[in-house]
């Protein structure tokens, strides 16, 4: 990046997340990029460009800009991706207009995930084509499959422990009592979580991501535009990621994932390190990945993420807070861009009750298994 | 060991990449994609080594036995598998070093360990393992 940034956050927009939302994606899209224009305070005759990633169920960009009153677009990219492209979505946004080629880029993810076409059911195609011939046969089509044969390998190597993933379901749930936004806020103990129903072992049911309806939306913009926008900027200090093809089967090392290679880069590309963050918001697709990618992004040693929850390190108060909003395990499942908007949140210092003590930098990760990338966000201009 | 089919199966759709895998699943071999290069097994298979780039591959049939690398069970079925739960779902590393996704079958779910030794079983012509 260059010296001086070009591009900033400036708008943050969603609507309810809930279990059904009887709306197109369309019309969630659109509340929640117009909600993100009134937070930046911009008009929307400012867009410029319109990107979102999908998987499913989605809006697509032009539709979206026409409805908020634009008929041209000079960039309109839906990115045919799940949460491992999250922070990369963001990236481009940001890289089209560092470069100049847009002034206001508007990032936005609808899905009606729990209403509609939802994840952990095995619908898709009697015969199945591509990778899929190979994994599908066997009944391994679904993603708490993918990620629990991940978890169940560092179970093996390691010695983790139900109890440990469940220390980090517990700790995130926490977090949710008090966020009014989160689609599921009810305590939960121990007892509770190892009382879960099984999804497949050794995911319980409080392993997963809570499926919802909803959307969420972030305005990035030039830095020729922060006179007119009444918000405090967010900044972008730094992003990586590790996209590979390699597959969930053939990956050499399941105990770690692409955060083995994108945790290092970040730290190396920001000059900052674990200790240096305030708020974690960590894909959490299933608490597996949160164990993952805590140790790949060096929080902790392999093994330690149970006890790390478990001693309060990752609450407030501890090292660092992971998910102040509950994450997607409670938050609800906005595909992981909730995370980003949490993170803008914390870092203006409107996150009310669950406001982590001067927060100033942000760590978001987005993906699990063999891809995935983060971006680090910062309250001060770099 | 109780009668195949031991599970459900969605039928592959072999491409002109797999069909010579199918063909030979429904013949009782199991035969793994290896470069003519580097000369590293390939799963899963295609046309190209994931190694070394190389577009010389071919078909080579390997012994079926293997351990299990991880696994998962499945505690409730949905769709086809309803009636079938538990089940496994699993990694088995062949010796021959390439992962298969697999089912582990004809032995009690709670017995599936990682590492246990395991032989191929064609199932519904399916390549599946089971207790070697």
């Amino acid at each position: 990046m260059s010296d001086q940034p070009r591009s900033a956050i400036v708008g943050i927009g969603r609507t309810a997340y809930t279990r059904n939302s009887g709306r197109t994606p369309l019309a969630m899209a659109v509340e929640a990029a117009r909600a993100a224009f009134d937070d930046a305070g911009l008009p929307t005759s400012v867009l410029d460009g319109v990107t979102c990633f999908h998987t499913m169920d989605s809006a697509f960009p032009m539709d979206v800009a026409l409805a908020l009153g634009t008929t041209e677009l000079e960039f309109s990219n839906a990115m045919y991706a799940g949460g491992n492209s999250v922070a990369e979505v963001v990236r481009t946004a940001a890289a089209m207009v560092d470069t100049g080629i847009c002034k206001a880029v508007l990032v936005y993810r609808s899905l009606n995930g729990r209403s509609g076409a939802r994840y952990g059911t095995v619908a898709g195609p009697i015969e199945v084509p591509g990778e899929m011939q190979f994994s599908a046969p066997h009944g391994y089509m679904l993603p708490p499959q993918w990620i629990a044969m991940w978890a169940s390998r560092h179970q093996a190597v390691y010695g983790s422990t139900c109890e440990d993933l469940g220390q980090i379901a517990i700790t995130q749930r926490g977090h949710a009592v008090p966020n009014a936004h989160a689609i599921s806020r009810t305590p939960i103990t121990m007892d509770d979580y190892l009382a879960g129903r099984w999804v497949n072992e050794p995911f319980r049911v409080f392993d997963c991501a809570y499926e919802v309806d909803g959307a969420v939306a972030l305005l990035i913009v030039s830095t020729d535009l922060l006179p007119d926008v009444k918000s405090e900027p967010v900044w972008m200090l730094g992003s990586s990621n590790s996209q590979s093809g390699v597959g969930w089967v053939q990956w050499d090392d399941p105990t770690s994932m692409y955060s083995r290679s994108a945790g290092p880069k970040i730290w190396q590309r920001t000059g900052l390190k674990p200790s240096d963050i305030d708020v974690a918001c960590m894909y959490d697709c299933f608490t597996y990945t949160v164990m993952a990618t805590m140790e790949d992004f060096g929080f902790c040693e392999k093994g330690q993420v149970g006890e790390y929850f478990a001693s309060g390190r990752a609450t407030y108060g501890g090292d660092v807070v992971v998910n102040p909003h509950g994450g997607l395990l409670s938050e609800g499942y906005v595909h992981g861009l909730n995370h980003h908007y949490e993170a803008v949140l914390q870092l203006r210092g409107q996150a009310g009750v669950r406001q982590v003590p001067d927060a100033k930098l942000a760590l978001v990760t987005a993906g699990a298994g063999p891809y995935g990338g983060a971006n680090v966000l910062g309250k001060d201009k770099p | 060991m109780p009668e195949t089919p031991f599970l459900p199966t969605r039928p592959p759709r072999p491409t002109h990449e797999t069909v010579e895998f199918w063909d030979a699943c429904a013949q009782g071999r199991l035969v793994v994609p290896r470069c003519d290069d580097c000369h590293e097994y390939i799963w899963y298979p295609r046309l190209f080594c994931p190694h070394c780039a190389s577009q010389r591959v071919t078909y080579n049939e390997v012994r079926g036995t293997g351990t299990v690398y991880s696994f998962t069970i499945m505690r409730k079925g949905s769709g086809p598998y309803k009636e079938f739960a538990p089940y496994v779902i699993a990694y088995v590393e062949l010796d021959e070093g390439v992962r298969l996704m697999t089912n582990i079958v004809g032995v009690s779910v709670d017995d599936v360990r990682v590492g246990m030794p395991v032989k191929v079983v064609f199932d519904d012509s399916i390549p599946r393992f089971t207790a070697a």
